[in-house]
């Protein structure tokens, strides 16, 4: 076992109504590095980080961080949904969206005080957003959007970050400015995952690599990880009798529990 | 009693176009109501069924008095209006389709309200019947006015069988239709026209407040019993009529009820039904499947135990006690007990005193079961890349959905492997 | 005096509802909020049947239960039996008001309501039953005081959980990766609704309290971009519908509730038009900008 190890999923299986979107995943993370997560479309990328948030109920296996359960370290952790997810006619500011950040920090009824703004206003300075604090969401475009998100995170000063699809839909400008901030996170032994989809990028921007397709395909320092053979693996539609034993499986009514 | 029976005689030619009526005009919204149901436009329906009380009221301010023809077009005017704002807001500003639907909603309804609290308090003569429109009244159906409504539910019915194969379609995969070149948006229109026109056949017998109910509730209930949108559409009829039944005869019984939420409370409970107690679909119906499940999964692991037991001297025609078979089991005793039992009427084990034995079908059982193990053991470590000691857990489930096909599958992929990961064999039956 | 009592009564009952109401218009569930105000229809009729018109605490409270059973219900059908969730809510809450107005008529002589009431309220009649102390001296109407606790009971709800409101209604994603459960907050907000909906329900109706409830705060939503002025303005375009609303009925002579849902009807028409003019025009102002910007610095 990793002394410095960050993040522990032990053979994680998750069912959107029964059918697994994930299956049996086990991986361990070490701290201070930036770990890339790719696979095909539906295979569970996403799923996994909100599984490990818990924004999803898991079906099976367990997800430890810091060697925690997440709600012991949850302010530790920072997760950034993806731009999508959200209504960005939503009535707020720049500024009230990153403060959102601040919110775990708070207790139940504690409003931000002015340290809170002030972390606030650093973290937009960091992604570059500082002109734009008062400006209303709608009025950003999609690099600037995730500039927000980012920030926002950044704005929870956590140890470790979740990050969904950050440079899905951005500009070059802003993907740049993003990894650069990473970077610079993981110099500050801050740990890093990062759902994404350019499998041109991947060795440029990653330490570490998970190839997913609903299985866990590989794991580990992308220098060796990352291998034509690994992708094939990945991307490759070679495991039709896996699929067809999910589909079984999503018109069966079992359930992994049932049987202890 | 004698009521009961003087009702389904029929012999009242009045009872009889009450009930032909309200029959026929649920039935009709009935079927539109399926293709709104499978569109995911059920509270567009709601919204309808409340925008067209102002076009009613108006059209009875207009004229004076109750002219049934002139109420139509109005409540179809007003509902038509309604749902033409409500997409034109939607795809206008910012506001979400929810929102717009409520607000159009209520201010019509209460443009409506405002229209019938001036007739009203204006005193006309003839304003009672008004009411009726509002919570419904079957009896009303009667005279001319039958003939009216019944002409536009058989328009209805028409409609929508000679567009089936249209609606059918675009309900189904929108995209698709437009690239086979159907007219796409003026189907869109002609759905949206055939729904005002189901809820203006409903204002007398179900009112305009519940007519929402009559398009979405059988339809709804329908899903549950089929997949084939045929079916669904006759048994969708089959529920509205029922209700509209309902409905007149309640209005039969009891004159001064309103029969709208009769005939609603009538395809609720059938729709209740549907969704508990339907074949293939019900909770009940999966809660049962689900139980059943279970139970075959228990006999499956207790034929793997006598395997197990029998497995270190290859000889499995050992007989064992059911504390020794208990020693490896997984579940609770009864559960176990109950089990065991079962697979003796199956022919699986039989009793030899107090002890247990396996019987050559059941010698055939658990090796099958041990085999589709070990082969998903094997497939797990060799193709998903599972170290050894984690597969077990995952095949412990997976064994008991593999089908045969499945499993020559996994032999082919596999290359008729002789042992699994843990170096025991894969027995061959 | 009366009319500033018919008036104070809409006020409250606006203003109540239309802050609770921005929540739902911004987590999309104004459908779920018209499904409740329906719902409550046959515990409102129940509750009175039982404790026979005098205790407006257990119809309050035994009313308002039922509109949180409805939420229940609707979610227990769309997750567990499966139904689409719209036909879920069109299916629940249509049972419930038909089980509602078929008590109603059933007990037509047992119960202090009656159609049209559900239809559009008595706000008329609310200065009649007036609270009048035992020395005799008139504090005003009964209503007032319920509608005025239910009031601030919301604005300090809001006041002091707005951090949770405003992020599940935003992101329940992340507010649930924060550790803010938006299962909690969604039926704390629904039971709010439930409760507002049954304590309106005698004013305007089972069927306009919807207007209150989504009306202003989708005015609001249409005309600012932050939500404190969201929740600032659906306050004042409460209070605007109410006066107005009420003047308009007083001069026609028709329901009171239903010009109100009118009023709210002519302001949001208005709003549209000038937001809709407005951002026409921006667009036009940027497409001018653009021309008039030499080629090759864009």
């Amino acid at each position: 076992m990793n002394e410095n190890s960050v993040l522990k999923v032990n053979s994680l299986t998750v069912g959107y109504t029964r059918k697994p979107v994930l299956w049996g995943i086990d991986f361990e993370i070490p701290q201070g590095k930036i770990v890339g997560i790719v696979g095909p479309n539906g295979a569970g990328k996403s799923t996994l980080l909100k599984s490990i948030m818990g924004v999803i109920p898991i079906t099976n296996g367990s997800v430890k961080i810091f060697d925690e359960s997440l709600d012991e370290v949850r302010k530790r952790v920072s997760y950034v949904p993806q731009r999508e997810s959200v209504d960005w006619d939503f009535p707020a500011s720049v500024f009230d969206v990153v403060m959102m950040g601040r919110y775990g920090r708070l207790g139940l009824l504690n409003r931000p005080r002015r340290a809170d703004k002030e972390v606030v206003l650093d973290c937009l300075e960091k992604v570059g957003m500082a002109d734009f604090s008062k400006r209303q969401i709608s009025q950003l475009s999609g690099g600037q959007q995730q500039r927000v998100f980012i920030a926002r995170a950044l704005a929870q000063q956590a140890d470790f970050y979740l990050l969904d699809e950050p440079f899905a839909g951005v500009d070059a400008a802003t993907e740049e400015t993003i990894i650069q901030l990473l970077r610079k996170m993981s110099e500050e032994n801050k740990t890093l995952i990062v759902v994404h989809h350019d499998l041109q990028s991947v060795k440029k921007y990653f330490d570490w690599i998970i190839m997913l397709n609903v299985n866990l395909v590989a794991y580990g320092p992308t220098e060796t990880t990352f291998t034509k053979e690994n992708i094939q693996k990945t991307y490759g539609g070679k495991l039709t009798l896996l699929s067809d034993v999910r589909n079984i499986l999503a018109n069966t009514p079992y359930s992994t529990k049932e049987n202890k | 009693m004698q009521a009961v029976i003087d009702f389904f005689s029929f012999s009242d030619p009045n009872i009889r176009y009450v009930v032909l009526g309200s029959m026929l005009l649920a039935a009709s919204s009935a079927i539109v109501g399926v293709f709104i149901v499978l569109k995911k436009k059920a509270l567009i329906g709601d919204a309808v069924s409340h925008s067209v009380l102002p076009g009613i009221c108006a059209a009875f301010l207009f004229a004076g008095n109750k002219n049934i023809p002139l109420m139509i077009v109005g409540a179809f005017i007003s509902g038509w209006l309604a749902i033409v704002i409500i997409d034109y807001i939607t795809s206008n500003s910012k506001i979400k389709k929810d929102a717009a639907i409520s607000i159009i909603l209520t201010v019509f309804f209460g443009l409506g309200v405002v229209l019938l609290t001036h007739i009203q308090h204006s005193g006309y003569a003839s304003q009672s019947g008004l009411e009726s429109f509002i919570f419904g009244n079957a009896a009303a159906l009667i005279g001319n006015d039958v003939i009216v409504f019944s002409i536009i539910a058989i328009i209805l019915f028409i409609t929508v069988i000679a567009f089936f194969k249209e609606f059918t379609l675009t309900s189904f995969d929108e995209p698709y239709a437009k690239t086979l070149g159907l007219p796409v948006s003026r189907l869109e229109l002609l759905l949206t026209t055939l729904t005002v026109l189901a809820v203006v056949t409903g204002i007398t017998a179900v009112g305009v407040v519940l007519m929402a109910a009559m398009l979405i509730t059988p339809a709804a209930a329908a899903r549950f019993w089929s997949d084939n949108i045929r079916k669904i559409v006759i048994i969708s009829a089959c529920f509205g009529a029922f209700s509209g039944l309902a409905g007149a005869f309640i209005s039969y019984m009891a004159p001064a009820m309103p029969t709208g939420p009769w005939m609603v409370v009538a395809s609720s409970f059938i729709a209740f039904f549907s969704f508990f107690f339907a074949p293939k679909r019900g909770s009940i119906f999966l809660w049962w499947n689900k139980r059943q499940y279970i139970k075959t999964t228990d006999e499956e692991n207790i034929l793997k135990i006598f395997y197990q037991l029998g497995e270190p001297s290859d000889n499995f025609e050992c007989e064992y006690s059911v504390s020794e078979l208990m020693e490896k089991r997984t579940v609770g005793q009864d559960r176990f007990k109950s089990a065991l039992n079962r697979l003796k009427r199956q022919n699986l084990i039989e009793s030899i005193g107090e002890n247990w034995q396996l019987t050559k079908g059941g010698m055939r059982e658990s090796a099958r079961i041990v085999r589709l193990h070990r082969l998903w053991e094997l497939y797990l470590t060799k193709y998903m890349q599972m170290p050894a000691h984690k597969v077990h857990e995952n095949a412990e489930m997976i064994e008991h959905v593999l089908t045969p096909e499945l499993e020559k599958e996994l032999e082919i992929q596999l290359g008729f492997p002789d042992r699994d990961p843990h170096e025991s064999i894969i027995p061959r039956i | 005096m009366i009319s500033f009592w018919i008036i104070l009564t809409g006020v409250l009952v606006a203003v109540s509802a239309g802050l609770l109401g921005c929540f739902l218009v911004l987590r999309r569930m104004s459908m779920v909020g018209d499904a409740i105000s329906h719902a409550v229809l046959p515990g409102i009729v129940i509750a009175f049947l039982i404790s026979g018109n005098r205790e407006p605490l257990t119809i309050l409270i035994g009313a308002s239960t039922l509109g949180l059973v409805t939420t229940f219900i609707i979610e227990y059908l769309h997750k567990k039996a499966k139904v689409q969730g719209d036909a879920a809510i069109g299916v629940t809450y249509t049972f419930l008001f038909a089980v509602g107005v078929i008590l109603l008529s059933l007990f037509a002589g047992q119960v202090d309501i009656d159609q049209d009431c559900v239809l559009y309220g008595e706000i008329a009649y609310v200065p009649i039953d007036t609270l009048i102390t035992a020395s005799g001296i008139n504090l005003g109407p009964r209503p007032i005081y319920l509608l005025g606790g239910l009031l601030i009971a919301i604005v300090l709800f809001i006041i002091f959980f707005y951090k949770q409101l405003s992020l599940t209604a935003f992101d329940p994603g992340f507010a649930s990766a924060i550790g803010i459960s938006t299962v909690l907050w969604h039926y704390l907000l629904m039971g709010l609704v439930s409760i507002t909906t049954v304590v309106s329900f005698q004013s305007v109706g089972a069927i306009l309290i919807i207007n209150f409830l989504i009306g202003p705060p989708s005015i609001a939503y249409l005309i600012t971009k932050s939500l404190k002025r969201m929740l600032i303005y659906t306050v004042i375009i409460g209070i605007l519908i109410a006066f107005f609303g009420y003047q308009i009925a007083a001069y026609l002579d028709v329901s009171v509730a239903g010009c109100m849902a009118v009023t709210t009807g002519i302001i949001f028409a208005v709003c549209f038009i000038y937001t809709s003019y407005n951002s026409k025009m921006k667009k036009k102002d940027i497409e001018l900008n653009r021309l008039a910007q030499p080629i090759g610095t864009v």
